[in-house]
């Protein structure tokens, strides 16, 4: 094991008989470093949930490697087991328990005392924000609620690497703010965590490094900051006043472009390679030309230009 | 700890866990421990009236024994679906993500479905006396009937939790539950089989509910004509001790394959 290597996998490749039941993986790579949110984005299907699974213990690779926390995840289960948490993609809490009654029973399934799972129940009750609603059956809960009960359901032993399988699918905004917040406070306190998600907007938010997953193989890894400038360059947006204005402002764009200009009605979007010239150019040929733009940007390209680029899908 | 030792504890944690849904559920446990009562009540009062039997004896004499098998099928019906519900919510798969020991999940199902079974068969005996059933035979033998009554239930137990892992849904269970109906029909529960057409009564004798209903019976000293009249019928006892073993000894190797190849 490198020094913080806390999940190491290479060309790992499962295939389902039959097929139906999940995607599969074709050479699944990845590394994880300890303290670190990793993002595994991709769309349905493209085998992110395999590759927790297999990561997890439940499920068996067909070939390649892949260890957690330096236990090989095929031959030292137990091992795996004994430092990983999961959180899979439904809720698997008991709904008739009690909140407090559900981490006791999960706490003594890790085998601590009866004291220790019950004082080890009520400080996550409290991390989580649940104490309110700690006595009350898990059937009552709302969504959000009972993801975040599932997660403290992950954490009575602080593992060595959280799975967060699609924490916030089926979630109302709401709900999917909670899960976001309690998910964020684990990382402020070193918790390492794998999370799969197919919301870009959530893999940004979340994530320091983001593995895009293509048809069960790794298409592209880096943080989002990196991600987003492979795809090249940042993008000057302009938004005029005047329909009539779009032509004498393309000829000015011509010369900037690095890249084809996108046109929408009044939106131009132009690729630019050097952005704080072009901008300055641009701005000097509007102010000569006396033309006034609602609006003037710089940006770079978002998660879903990268992501519609780099997979294909449609979002 | 030992590992065993783990897995008795795990086991019972599990357990307690079914305790508790029966302290939070208590309208619905209590409707799942009164549904053989309501069974003997109507078929007691349906069918006993048109049959003839000699002074003094009455058709729960018969019925009684039959509706404990019968409860011991019923039985199936709630091990599967608690299987299947833990199987779709990911309660299981955490399970098997925890360093827990993996023989505790069935342990604990196995345990907690035997004291449910234990609860129910105790309110229908409650009330096969007051309805004036006795046993004949003295009480150890009464005790062997009861034996072979809860093996039953044990080795209906695998066969529940094996169909639970395989199910796809709650929904597709309908079919089981369906199912358990004719089968229970099917053996000598209500009638002796003596008294249906030959090829339907040679089928029906050799169910495992009917050895286990007949093999009752014969414990307890109730009447039934099937005793007499065929092989199988009189050597009921053999075939209700093992009956079960085989059904066991096919289902729980499966079960536990299924458990640890789920979803592979």
């Amino acid at each position: 094991m490198t020094k913080q290597q806390v999940i190491e996998a290479a060309d790992v490749r499962k295939n389902y008989r039959g097929g139906t039941e999940g995607a599969g993986l074709n050479g699944f790579d990845l590394e994880v470093t300890a303290g670190t949110v990793t993002g595994l984005l991709g769309p349905n299907g493209a085998g992110k949930t395999t590759a927790v699974r297999i990561l997890s213990t439940l499920l068996q690779l067909d070939s390649g490697t892949a260890s957690v926390a330096g236990y090989d995840v095929r031959r030292q289960g137990a091992e795996v087991r004994r430092r990983i948490g999961l959180v899979g993609q439904y809720a698997a809490i008991d709904e008739v328990l009690t909140g407090r009654q559900n981490l006791v029973m999960f706490g003594r399934l890790n085998h601590l005392g009866h004291a220790k799972a019950v004082r080890r129940a009520d400080e996550l009750l409290d991390q989580f924000s649940l104490s309110a609603a700690a006595g009350q059956s898990v059937g009552k809960y709302s969504g959000g609620m009972r993801r975040r009960l599932d997660l403290a359901a992950s954490l009575i032993v602080a593992p060595a690497v959280l799975f967060v399988d699609e924490p916030t699918t089926g979630l109302d905004p709401a709900g999917r703010l909670e899960v976001w917040t309690a998910i964020r406070q684990l990382v402020d306190n070193g918790t390492t965590v794998l999370l799969t998600t197919q919301y870009l907007e959530e893999a940004d938010q979340l994530a320091n490094r983001i593995s895009m997953l293509k048809d069960g193989k790794v298409v592209a890894e880096g943080t989002p900051d990196q991600l987003k400038t492979q795809l090249g360059s940042d993008w000057l947006d302009l938004v005029l006043v005047d329909p009539a204005q779009v032509a004498q402002v393309l000829a000015f764009a011509e010369p900037l472009a690095d890249g084809e200009i996108r046109v929408e009605g009044t939106r131009i979007s132009v690729p630019v390679k050097d952005r704080t010239r072009a901008l300055t150019v641009m701005a000097n040929s509007l102010h000569e030309a006396r033309i006034d733009p609602e609006d003037i940007t710089l940006r770079r390209p978002t998660l879903d230009e990268v992501f519609l680029h780099l997979t294909g899908a449609s979002v | 700890m030992s590992a065993l030792g783990w897995a008795i504890a795990d086991g019972w944690t599990i357990t307690r866990r079914t305790l508790t849904h029966w302290r939070m559920q208590p309208g619905l446990m209590l409707f799942s421990w009164f549904f053989p009562v309501l069974m003997l009540l109507i078929f007691g009062s349906l069918l006993g009236g048109a049959m003839e039997f000699p002074e003094g004896e009455s058709y729960y004499e018969l019925l009684v024994p039959g509706i404990f098998a019968l409860t011991m099928l019923f039985g199936l019906e709630g091990t599967m679906t608690a299987v299947t519900q833990d199987k779709d919510k990911g309660v299981t798969d955490r399970f098997r993500s925890l360093p827990m020991s993996s023989a505790a999940v069935v342990l604990g199902r196995c345990m907690a479905d035997m004291l449910d079974t234990l609860v129910a068969l105790a309110v229908l005996v409650a009330t096969g006396l007051a309805l004036g059933w006795r046993w004949h035979e003295g009480l150890p033998s009464a005790l062997a009937a009861f034996g072979l009554l809860l093996l039953l239930r044990f080795a209906l137990l695998w066969v529940g939790i094996f169909i639970g892992l395989s199910a796809k849904n709650a929904e597709s269970l309908t079919v089981v539950q369906v199912l358990v109906w004719p089968i229970g029909f099917l053996s000598s529960t209500f009638v002796a089989t003596s008294t249906m057409p030959d090829w339907l009564g040679t089928i029906a004798q050799w169910s495992p509910l009917s050895a286990t209903a007949t093999a009752s019976r014969t414990l307890f000293g109730n009447p039934d004509a099937s005793t007499t009249t065929t092989w199988i019928g009189s050597h009921s006892v053999l075939m209700a001790v093992i009956a079960p073993l085989v059904l066991t000894a096919i289902f729980l190797p499966l079960s536990a394959h299924r458990y640890r190849t789920l979803s592979r």
